[in-house]
């Protein structure tokens, strides 16, 4: 449905130097998916959400949405954003202070190409505004609504004009913790129930994970990996991306040679000899890094049935959280992060077991 | 302000320098701004005669049709003026901030032009421009085209309306650009990503969401343009169009001169700015409910505006000739005659340094330069040191009637300059303290005409101290006056320098409370530009008046250097 390939956009800043913000993107939306451009501040993804809104003018690419091509850097093409007809909604929200709500989501179908009746636009935005629960206010001043409820206004007013495309540049970052979470559920039944195509820019990995049909994550200008959450979560392909991605455990190693199974490698550490998963072949000697995630690292009090990647420790010191309890345990020089069930109550000095699920654990090349 | 401790042994200085400086500021805004009033109530006093009180300045002032007509005129000027000034302002504002118009590091010549061509050099340089008889504009056309009768007369309200509004086109231009900055690129973005087209952005979003700077920006080109003195003085007087301003000063200088009328024409004039200064910050206050949540502060985009980005171009190199290269050219020419010419062969033949030999032998010159600059140092300096301490007690404190302090600190921006002029003038002629006829008494009238912009400097940089930082001062042990020496004023610097270098510029152009307000001895330089005009010496003047641009235009750009030394921000 979306297709955007070889992008390249640049831009100079204050000082006049070029930056480099978007470097080759490519990636595909199909219809009705909800897919998340993922990174830290500063890695391209902005840029590359508003070059495909129109309002950054890349300089190498094509960006296409249903084979309609609204940039094409070889075919000289550029649709002005006025005429793209995606809606979007901004971080700030960027609700007009001098409009009411109605009037808010009323003006993309007054300004708009297609002509709408005075009843049509009545129906119209009084519809987007029952889908967003603000249609009681309809007459209140934009300037009195809530955070969350400006929110829920640039929403609708992004979807009154019946958008082929949605682009929501983190559109929660502004709220508190709490309505943060709910506006996540909100927005994912909206954009499931409307199965409206949607980009998504985000730097919080949890909302990605959330959200996502699929995620993109950048880093300096480029896509990184592509991948559905559980991938992405799970099967990293670089540390980079095991690292922004919720928290890990590094382990420095070297491959001593494959292993029974698939992508099964053997690899010597610091702490010892590990079975772990690869997502790419190795050859023998070759340096690696090595992700395990605080929750798959698993605590017990005796020596484990199995006898795969288990090591002895002593918890050298434990945070309690409510839900969880993270666990730093000391194994020789080094201390590895552990998240347990509150149910484990192993005081700070005692030895503990450590038991390392050889498929979560994931070797990446080390860099 | 934390109170001393009781029974502290030694003598607390902060209450002295705090006291004074309130005490001052307070005098120097109220004092003679009441006796301005109580004069406009009373007869001339004379040698024989005792001021009576009387209603007959009122009367006179407000009964005649004269005035009526006096105060249509004003209206009219101020109101074509601000008008003119704001849709070029605007116009180039926007061009500046919103659209990919070449040459655009020009526009940054705006900000200092009004700072470095002085208003009265500015008239008199249109006048050799657009006069009907002399006007270079004029004889070309007739040379040229063949044109007989003179296309433009600066000498009418259209003229001065002209000469002002281009004048005061640069102030439109800053104000209107802050306000398109500080709107957030968003709000624009999103109405574009609805659908609308260019027009439909800048008319329904652009335009409505910076109406309360606009109508604040016309506010405060209004009150400029009714207190503006130089323009219709030059140009509405000798045709007999009068303003308020230019009756002030005509009542003034008659013989015997009607002070109490010139007080009463004061009056309402002030009544006129302070309406329009009070609105026009209620104004401001009441713009904070469209004051924009910004977000990620990306760069506006700019309007490709395609081959028409050439037409603003041009349209903005025409603004430029007519604001900065005309003007300077025409003075630079006339600067270089022997007998005022227009540019012709002949003329360029003749062309002499004489009248720069004549300024700079002029008997007056070196004592004027030498009264401006020392002038101009020490209001800078008195300034910038009583209002860092009015300020801090303001922004700092929770001292009751704080806020009346700001207040009373301010008051002056609604004098017009000759108001201001004629109220010292009045005051240290009924209380001699030995000031009337001194530089003392345009030392004072300059203090109280810019306190409020060293204020407004000094508060600035006062919001961005954390009171943390005094705190911990005083932590340490220190006194009031030790924090207030070591770590206000150092961390205030950066305002203060800024705000010293401008009032400093703006000082040394000071003409229209010096005018009332100088006497044999203690002129400054716009007051020899002025005396030169008066004699008709238009070339002596012109070669004066380079001088004096290029001066101001040193200055500007050692501020800015020096500005930038320290970290000033503007």
């Amino acid at each position: 449905m979306l297709r955007v390939e070889g992008l390249y956009t640049e831009y100079p800043n204050e000082k006049g130097e070029i930056v480099k913000a978007a470097q080759d993107v490519t990636f595909n939306v199909p219809e009705g998916k909800l897919f998340t451009l993922l990174g830290p501040s500063g890695c391209g993804k902005t840029t590359t959400l508003r070059s495909i809104a129109g309002l950054e003018r890349p300089r190498l690419g094509e960006i296409a949405v249903n084979d309609r091509v609204v940039y094409s850097s070889a075919k000289k093409v550029f649709v002005t954003p006025n005429r793209r007809g995606f809606g979007m909604v901004f971080q700030s929200y960027a609700i007009w202070p001098h409009m009411n709500v109605f009037q808010n989501a009323a003006f993309p179908l007054e300004v708009g190409d297609r002509s709408h009746s005075r009843q049509q636009v009545r129906e119209k935005v009084m519809r987007v505004l029952a889908a967003v629960q603000l249609e009681h206010l309809a007459e209140r001043e934009a300037t009195k609504l809530s955070g969350g409820q400006q929110q829920r206004l640039a929403l609708a007013r992004a979807l009154a004009m019946e958008p082929q495309l949605l682009l929501l540049d983190e559109p929660l970052s502004n709220l508190d913790a709490k309505l943060r979470e709910r506006m996540r559920f909100e927005l994912k039944r909206l954009q499931r129930e409307l199965g409206i195509t949607t980009v998504y820019v985000t730097h919080d990995q949890s909302e990605a994970l959330a959200l996502s049909h699929e995620i993109a994550v950048m880093s300096e200008g480029r896509i990184q990996q592509t991948g559905t959450p559980r991938q992405i979560y799970e099967r990293p392909i670089n540390s980079f991306v095991a690292d922004f991605v919720g928290s890990t455990n590094f382990i420095d190693g070297s491959i001593l040679g494959p292993e029974e199974g698939d992508n099964r490698y053997r690899v010597r550490t610091e702490i010892g000899d590990l079975s772990v998963l690869a997502t790419e072949s190795f050859r023998a000697d070759e340096k690696v890094l090595i992700s395990v995630r605080p929750e798959d690292v698993e605590l017990s009090e005796a020596r484990p049935e199995a006898a795969v990647n288990v090591r002895e420790g002593i918890v050298d010191q434990k945070v309690f959280l409510g839900e969880v309890v993270d666990f730093q345990v000391k194994l020789g020089g080094r201390v590895l992060l552990s998240r347990q069930h509150p149910s484990l109550r192993t005081p700070i000095g005692n030895p503990v077991f450590m038991q390392l699920d050889p498929e979560k654990c994931v070797a990446l090349r080390a860099v | 302000m934390t109170a001393p401790p009781a029974g502290r042994r030694h003598f607390d200085w902060s209450w002295v320098v705090i006291g004074a400086c309130v005490a001052l500021t307070v005098y120097i805004a109220i004092v003679p701004l009441g006796f301005l009033l109580w004069q406009s109530f009373f007869t001339p006093q004379t040698a024989t005669k005792a001021a009576v009180f009387t209603l007959g300045n009122y009367a006179e002032a407000y009964g005649s049709p004269e005035t009526a007509r006096l105060f249509w005129n004003s209206i009219q000027f101020a109101i074509g003026t601000s008008i003119l000034a704001f849709v070029i302002g605007t116009g180039l504002a926007w061009m500046n901030e919103r659209t990919n118009t070449p040459f655009k590091n020009l526009f940054f010549a705006l900000s200092i032009i009004p700072l470095i061509i002085p208003g009265i050099l500015f008239t008199v340089a249109w006048i050799l421009l657009a006069s009907p008889k002399i006007g270079i504009i004029n004889l070309a056309l007739k040379t040229w085209f063949g044109v007989e009768q003179p296309l433009f007369d600066i000498y009418s309200l259209g003229g001065m309306i002209w000469v002002d509004g281009l004048h005061y086109s640069p102030m439109a231009f800053l104000l209107m650009s802050a306000a398109f900055r500080s709107m957030d690129p968003a709000l624009e973005e999103s109405a574009m990503m609805s659908g609308a087209n260019v027009f439909q952005v800048a008319w329904r979003v652009t335009l409505r969401l910076t109406w309360p700077a606009i109508f604040a920006t016309l506010l405060i080109l209004f009150v400029r343009a009714i207190e503006s003195f130089e323009v219709p003085a030059l140009l509405g007087l000798p045709v007999g169009i009068q303003v308020f301003t230019s009756s002030i000063y005509q009542a003034v200088h008659k013989y015997p001169s009607q002070v109490g009328l010139a007080s009463a024409y004061a009056v309402i004039l002030l009544l006129i700015t302070t309406a329009g200064v009070y609105f026009q910050s209620r104004l401001s206050s009441r713009g904070n409910r469209y004051a924009t949540m910004t977000g990620k502060g990306f760069r506006p985009r700019q309007i490709d505006l395609g081959p028409w980005r050439w037409v603003t171009a041009a349209i903005f190199i025409v603004y430029f000739l007519l604001i900065v290269v005309l003007p300077f050219l025409v003075l630079l020419w006339s600067s270089l005659q022997k007998f005022y010419a227009v540019p012709s062969w002949q003329a360029l033949q003749n062309l002499t340094i004489e009248p720069y030999r004549f300024i700079l032998t002029y008997p007056n010159i070196t004592r004027s330069i030498w009264n401006s600059l020392l002038l101009a140092l020490g209001s800078a300096t008195a300034i910038m040191l009583v209002t860092s301490v009015i300020c801090w007690i303001v922004v700092k404190t929770r001292l009751p009637g704080r806020w009346l302090l700001d207040n009373v600190a301010s008051l002056p921006m609604v004098f017009p300059g000759l108001v201001l002029g004629l109220s010292i003038m009045i005051f240290y002629l009924n209380f001699d303290i030995g000031v009337y006829g001194t530089i003392w008494i345009m030392f004072i009238a300059y203090i109280t005409r810019f306190m409020p912009y060293g204020l407004r400097y000094n508060t600035t940089s006062m919001l961005q101290i954390h009171k943390e930082l005094e705190e911990s001062a005083q932590m340490s042990g220190a006194s009031w006056w030790t924090t207030f020496r070591r770590i206000i004023l150092p961390l205030l610097k950066p305002g203060l320098v800024a705000g010293w270098i401008y009032v400093m510029i703006v000082s040394i152009r000071e003409l229209s409370s010096s005018i009332l307000l100088y006497s044999p001895g203690t002129e400054v330089v716009s007051i020899v530009i002025w005396e030169l005009w008066e004699n008709g010496q238009y070339v002596e003047l012109s070669a004066l008046g380079v001088l004096f641009i290029l001066a101001l235009f040193v200055m500007v750009m050692v501020a800015q250097w020096m500005g930038r030394k320290f970290g000033v921000k503007e």
